[in-house]
């Protein structure tokens, strides 16, 4: 409303000055009807006053106090501007403007309010003081990331200066001082800076700017060159298209046989050379794996069967006859056994009489027999006591075999249930069919094998290698071991003591048969004896609680090792067992079936009801036979180590390497204790630290720049951070489409630079 | 050439001007050669690892013509090169692999930290430098065995203070002797089991005490310095001074038969015959922790000086490792068919050497429970002890036999060997001297075993020529650094490792409070690309370029 109301009020005034000028005559109704107007802006509200002229009197008279030749009539430009149209020392170009200005019908725009201007003028002050904070950001980052600080900042560095230093810095005192430098003067020799002479710094001044300006283009259009080139050959490698490729590959060699031909004219030489190169080539293509149908594509499954059935449809048809030929022949050939020969036989400890009992003794005998070498010779006269000590040995050994057998079946019953069971008693049938007719055989071939048996006796024993039997012969041909060992006794007692354990042991459940070896192997692991000079006189008499080492001790101690070992292969697997999670079976008896005495839930619900386990994690000791560690936490260490990762850390590993030096002086140089503790914040004492001045930051801002430039040390990564961090300002600049984004940007940009 | 075209123009007045101008003809001439195709040599430049290397030499060039005051180039710029086995020998662990992405606060923390301990590394191996001394070994003539070289030989060939070295104490009444240097090797102690008990400056025999306890001894020891000893009596355990005065009788410790002292933790460990291992803390006289190990009377222990764990040796064949922190044993190993008879853990803590009544001698690497070797003594041995230097002293009767290198290479005769009279009792070498103490039925005697003790001593450690005042401000020192007896363990850097149990049971809570894995992979989903690259088989394809990924254990946490 009250933007219009100047514009009606003039367009108002316009038409009476018209009026005015046409028909003076009608004052009378033109008061009336002023006053009319009068009234009705009365009505509005008084709010305007008629200007009034004013009467003190002043040398300059403001164009705005001018007021209308009519009284509560405006000022019109026009007004202003007449006497200047008319008037010849106005220029026309001067004339033209005012015309246009008048012409145009633009209103001037209100001034903004207090509120507003102020906000406007804050927001401005505001963004001249942020850009001149922000220039001091990089040093701020700088300082809060910087290993340590030290203040007051720019101290004199301590310590020895560089020689060149001092030399310039010293001034001539003494006379012959003087003379001295005026010779040298005299004979241009250098005085301040000894390794540089005017004839080197000369050359060094050599280059002229026009020289260094004519190389500076020509590097730069190498550089440029170059990088075309650089993109082109990355585009082109880049393009993935075989076609291309081949075509390009055509093309080349067409070219080079091109040249090849001219070659052939002009330079047979270089032709021959050419040719035997790319015979060469040739011969490599064929050493090398190319062309071979080794690839993925080749070896899939189609192709693979494609080709066998190539293979088979053009095989000669002979192959399926002589494969049954082959098998004939085998089953025919009465010598020939089947493998399962060289397993060992369980049922052989019953049913064979040489097997019951002497042989399991037999590796004790030779112990014994050790022991005896080994202790002189004179305790003979204790053997009936060292037999009974024996017999009673027997007897506790036969015990705790039958207890571990005994074990051995209900551990089984308990654990192989389900698979086990299958094979092993397939297997298990057919050696013993196998047996049966082996024996009849056996017996058949006794009489023809007696001679080369008895010739055998000698050898065998002696080579005490490993051999396949693979007839009935070399099965005869084996150290037949109870009947021959008997003469053979005088063969050297490690013969015996090398032999596997007993046959009765083989027997035994296959994994625990297993592992009892292994730390017998583990245990009897080949000694080296060590041939000692001196041979002692005295034996241990005052040894341990002043027992005497007779026959007793050393039978005693020859046959410790067989307790030992099973008890602790009994002690590990308890503490395996202990450790294994245990299954629980929530089994209720009589729910969905009779229940009762002697009843036992059907197998089907006591599986369905057994909760599973996850299986503990694997024994640190489980690749150890000899050896049980123990599972348990160390719990008191854990209240002194690190349980949550600090801040910056993201995994185990980082925190690990990251304290794995240790500070202290006992494992450090002084000068590395010093720097693993230097302190964050170094202050000198007794000095005033003062803020950072401006040409503090512009010094720095310098150096940084000098540094920039060529700075070797400045980081492949550091740049590239800078390269973006400057990329994502350009993209700022151009998304900022207003007067104080660009402002903003604008400092931004400054604190990258 | 050049000279004659110097010759002609005129002589130089200084000595570096004519150098000068060589080495400016050089490069000139350099330059000519290099100016037939600059656009060839500048297409070139890129970072390969040729350009690299010219690099470097140019800068290593620079180096050498840099030049001092005297106008001299220094002939061997930079520093100075530290060989590598040495540089191994001072590391800790390999870096760790740097992911790619990592926050700038890490990324600093980690880069600073390499920094250090790699110069810690460097540092140590520089000054490696400064140990002199080096350990020499018998070597006999050709066809000449070292160890049939008597120790009256030794002791003739070497100079008078070596040569004093070797001494004996006929001491025939009061019973085979139980031995110990203290950790110094300036001081002996010795332990008659008739209860005959001396402390020895060895070195000039100045006896500090020498008292009778009245009761049969079984086991004695140094504490922590020469002021103090304990012994293991009939019943109790006593401890006394240098002067022999009695300071403690522990009832608390019964039927002590074998001790050790825990240096760097102040404890002494017991084994008694009633199958108690116990630990006795002596900076504050109270038991830590006493142990019922359940195995029977413990008459064979050892300590293995890198971690502070006890050995014991049982009479069924098996050595079983302690810590007071645990009351079961950490480690069970089945070593001998018999009995075990003795044991001895090298300093490093890397070899343990067993022997026992099957007459076999053993050799085990001790961090992976591992048999190495297995001598057959034709005696068997009774006592063993390792020096410090990894010669073996077993002990056969009254023959003392000493081994080099018994874990690498394999032994077929002693090193040297040395009859005493009388059985063996106590066998123990003298850290920092080539002497190896032999306490035996008929007295003590001191034998040369060249090669035997570590010739570098660490003075803030372990100092053999320590006054007394500096004892007293060793001893401040050692107290102000005593290690706590919870941090016996079998790893000794388990310290710095993260508490995996405990940091996984706080992860689980924190996952239970946030609803969600703050620390859990985040699961590729393909970004959607217009022209039809989002079809399903063009996303299935780009997730099967990353599946590999997910099945790699990245993180290293995991892989543990």
């Amino acid at each position: 409303m009250e933007s219009e109301d100047p514009e009606m009020e003039r367009e108002d005034a316009e038409d009476e000055r018209e009026d005015a000028e046409d028909e003076r005559e009608d004052e009378e109704d033109e008061r009336r009807r002023l006053r009319l107007v009068e009234a009705i802006t009365a009505l509005r509200g008084g709010r305007k006053k008629p200007l009034g002229e004013r009467s003190e009197a002043a040398v300059r008279v403001s164009e705005f106090a001018v007021t209308a030749e009519g009284e509560r009539q405006k000022v019109q430009l026009s007004d202003l501007i007449e006497g200047a149209q008319q008037s010849p020392a106005v220029p026309t170009q001067t004339r033209k403007q005012l015309q246009n200005l008048r012409r145009s019908q633009k209103t001037v725009e209100q001034p903004l309010s207090r509120q507003e201007s102020e906000r406007v003028q804050r927001d401005l002050a505001f963004q001249k003081a942020a850009v001149h904070v922000s220039r001091w950001k990089s040093v701020v980052t700088q300082n809060r990331r910087s290993e340590q600080l030290v203040f007051p900042l720019n101290q004199e560095p301590s310590g020895p200066k560089p020689l060149e230093k001092v030399v310039t810095g010293w001034r001539v005192q003494t006379p012959l001082e003087q003379e001295v430098f005026n010779l040298l003067s005299a004979n241009k020799q250098p005085i301040h800076d000894p390794v540089l002479s005017p004839a080197e710094e000369a050359s060094l001044r050599a280059m002229s700017l026009e020289e260094a300006q004519i190389r500076r283009a020509e590097l730069q259009k190498a550089r440029a060159l170059q990088s075309y080139y650089e993109a082109k050959a990355r585009r082109e490698r880049k393009i993935k298209s075989k076609k291309y490729h081949r075509v390009q590959n055509k093309a080349r060699r067409k070219e080079f046989l091109k040249q090849f031909d001219q070659m052939v004219k002009t330079d047979p030489n270089g032709a021959l050379e050419e040719l035997n190169k790319m015979e060469l080539a040739r011969m490599k293509e064929r050493m090398s794996l190319k062309h071979q149908n080794s690839g993925k594509w080749a070896r899939s499954k189609a192709i693979m069967q494609q080709l066998e059935l190539n293979k088979d449809l053009t095989q000669k048809v002979r192959s399926s006859l002589s494969n049954l030929e082959e098998q004939e022949d085998r089953a025919s050939d009465p010598e020939l056994l089947p493998d399962f020969v060289n397993d060992a036989e369980p049922g052989q400890v019953s049913s064979n009489p040489w097997m019951r009992g002497e042989l399991s003794a037999e590796p004790a005998e030779a112990q014994r027999s050790e022991q005896e070498v080994a202790a002189a010779a004179a305790q003979k006269e204790q053997h009936e006591e060292g037999e009974a000590l024996l017999r009673d040995f027997e007897s506790r050994r036969k015990l705790r075999q039958k207890e571990e057998e005994e074990q051995e079946a209900a551990g089984q019953d308990v654990e192989d249930s389900d698979e086990e069971e299958g094979p092993a008693d397939q297997e298990e049938e057919g050696l013993s069919e196998f047996r049966s007719l082996f024996r009849g055989v056996a017996e058949g071939l006794k009489e023809a094998a007696a001679t080369a048996s008895s010739a055998g006796c000698s050898s065998a024993p002696l080579e005490g290698g490993l051999i396949r039997i693979r007839t009935v012969e070399d099965a005869e041909l084996l150290p037949p071991e109870d009947v021959e060992l008997l003469p053979c006794s005088e063969s050297p007692p490690s013969a015996p003591q090398e032999e596997a354990p007993p046959t009765g042991q083989k027997a035994r459940g296959s994994k625990k048969r297993k592992r009892n070896i292994e730390l017998k192997e583990v245990l009897t692991k080949d000694a080296k004896t060590v041939t000692v000079p001196l041979a002692p006189t005295l034996t241990d008499t005052a040894d341990g609680s002043d027992e005497e080492l007779d026959q007793r001790g050393l039978i005693m101690e020859a046959f410790a090792g067989d307790d030992v070992i099973a008890d602790f292969l009994r002690d590990k697997r308890k503490q395996e067992d202990a450790a294994k999670p245990k299954v629980v079976d929530l089994t209720l008896p009589g729910w969905g079936e009779w229940g009762g005495q002697g009843l036992k839930p059907s197998s089907r619900k006591r599986r369905r009801f057994r909760v599973k386990v996850a299986p503990a994690e694997p024994r640190k000791d489980q690749h150890l036979p000899g050896v049980i560690i123990s599972e348990q936490r160390n719990g008191s260490l854990s209240a002194h180590q690190v349980s949550a990762l600090p801040f910056p850390f993201e995994n185990h590993a980082q925190f690990e390497s990251a304290v794995r030096t240790p500070l202290g002086r006992t494992w450090n140089t002084e000068r590395t204790v010093k720097k693993l503790t230097m302190p964050k914040v170094l202050t000198q004492l007794g000095t005033i630290i003062q803020p950072m001045t401006e040409e503090e930051l512009a010094r720095k801002k310098a150096s940084a720049a000098g540094a920039g430039k060529e700075d070797p040390h400045k980081t492949k990564d550091q740049k590239r951070r800078a390269r973006k961090g400057r990329k994502r300002h350009q993209k700022q600049l151009k998304q900022g489409s207003g007067r104080t984004e660009g402002i903003r940007c604008e400092c931004k940009v400054d604190l990258v630079d | 050439m050049t000279t004659l075209l110097i010759l002609s123009e005129q002589a130089p007045s200084r000595y570096w001007q004519e150098l000068q101008k060589e080495k400016d003809e050089a490069k000139d001439a350099g330059a000519g050669e290099g100016n037939k195709e600059p656009t060839t040599e500048e297409a070139e430049e890129s970072n390969t690892p040729k350009q690299k290397k010219r690099k470097f030499k140019e800068k290593r060039d620079q180096n050498q013509d840099k030049k001092c005051i005297s106008g001299k180039s220094d002939p061997f710029p930079g520093k100075a090169r530290i060989p590598e086995d040495r540089l191994q020998k001072f590391k800790r662990k390999e870096k760790i692999k740097k992911p790619p992405h990592q926050h700038y606060k890490l990324r600093t923390m980690i880069a600073r930290s390499e920094e250090a301990s790699e110069m810690a590394q460097k540092q140590a191996a520089r000054f490696d430098l400064l140990l002199p001394e080096e350990a020499g070994f018998l070597e006999g003539d050709e066809g000449e065995d070292t160890c049939l070289v008597s120790q009256e030989d030794i002791a003739n060939a070497v100079d008078i203070t070596s040569g004093a070295k070797h001494f004996h104490l006929k001491l025939s009444q009061f019973g085979p002797y139980r031995i110990d240097y203290s950790k110094t090797g300036r001081h002996l102690l010795i332990g008659g089991r008739k209860g005959h008990v001396a402390c020895i400056d060895w070195q000039s025999k100045h006896l500090m005490c020498e008292i009778n306890v009245m009761e049969s001894v079984n086991d004695i020891k140094w504490l922590h310095s020469e002021s103090m000893y304990a012994v293991a009596q009939k019943k109790w355990l006593y401890v006394y001074d240098s002067n022999g005065i009695e300071l403690h009788c522990i009832r608390k410790f019964n039927d002590v038969l074998r001790m050790q002292f825990l240096p760097y933790h102040f404890l002494l460990a017991t084994a008694s015959s009633t199958s108690f291992l116990q630990y006795l803390d002596v900076s504050v006289g109270k038991e830590v922790v006493a142990i019922n190990t359940k195995t029977g009377r413990l008459d064979v222990m050892c300590q293995n000086p890198q971690n502070a764990i006890i050995h014991l040796g049982h009479p069924n064949g098996t050595v079983t490792l302690w810590s007071p922190n645990q009351k079961e044993a950490l480690v069970k190993m089945l070593c001998h068919q018999g009995a075990v008879r003795s044991l001895a853990v090298e300093k490093n803590g890397t070899y343990m050497v067993t022997s026992g009544m099957d007459k076999k001698l053993k050799v085990y690497d001790i961090r992976a429970f591992k048999p190495l070797k297995s001598y057959f003594l034709p005696a068997g041995a009774s006592c063993l002890s390792l020096s410090q230097r990894g010669l073996l002293s077993a002990a056969t009767g009254d023959i003392v036999q000493v081994y080099r290198d018994v874990w690498s290479t394999p032994v077929t005769k002693p090193y040297m060997a040395h009859r005493v009279r009388g059985t063996v009792w106590g066998l123990h070498f003298c850290p920092f001297e080539d002497v190896l103490g032999v306490g035996h039925q008929d007295g003590f005697t001191s034998m040369l075993v060249p090669g035997a003790g570590e010739p570098n001593f660490d003075a803030l450690d372990a100092n053999p020529f320590r006054s007394a005042k500096q004892r007293q401000e060793w001893e401040v020192k050692a107290l102000l650094e005593k290690i706590q007896p919870e941090l016996i363990s079998l790893d000794p850097t388990e310290l710095g490792h993260v508490d995996r149990a405990t940091f996984e049971q706080k992860h689980e809570d924190r996952v239970k409070a946030l609803g969600f894995d703050p620390l859990a992979k985040v699961k590729f989903i393909p970004k959607f690309k217009k022209k039809g690259r989002s079809s399903a088989g063009h996303v299935e394809k780009r997730k099967k370029q990353v599946a590999h990924e997910d099945q790699r254990v990245s993180d290293p946490e995991q892989e543990i």
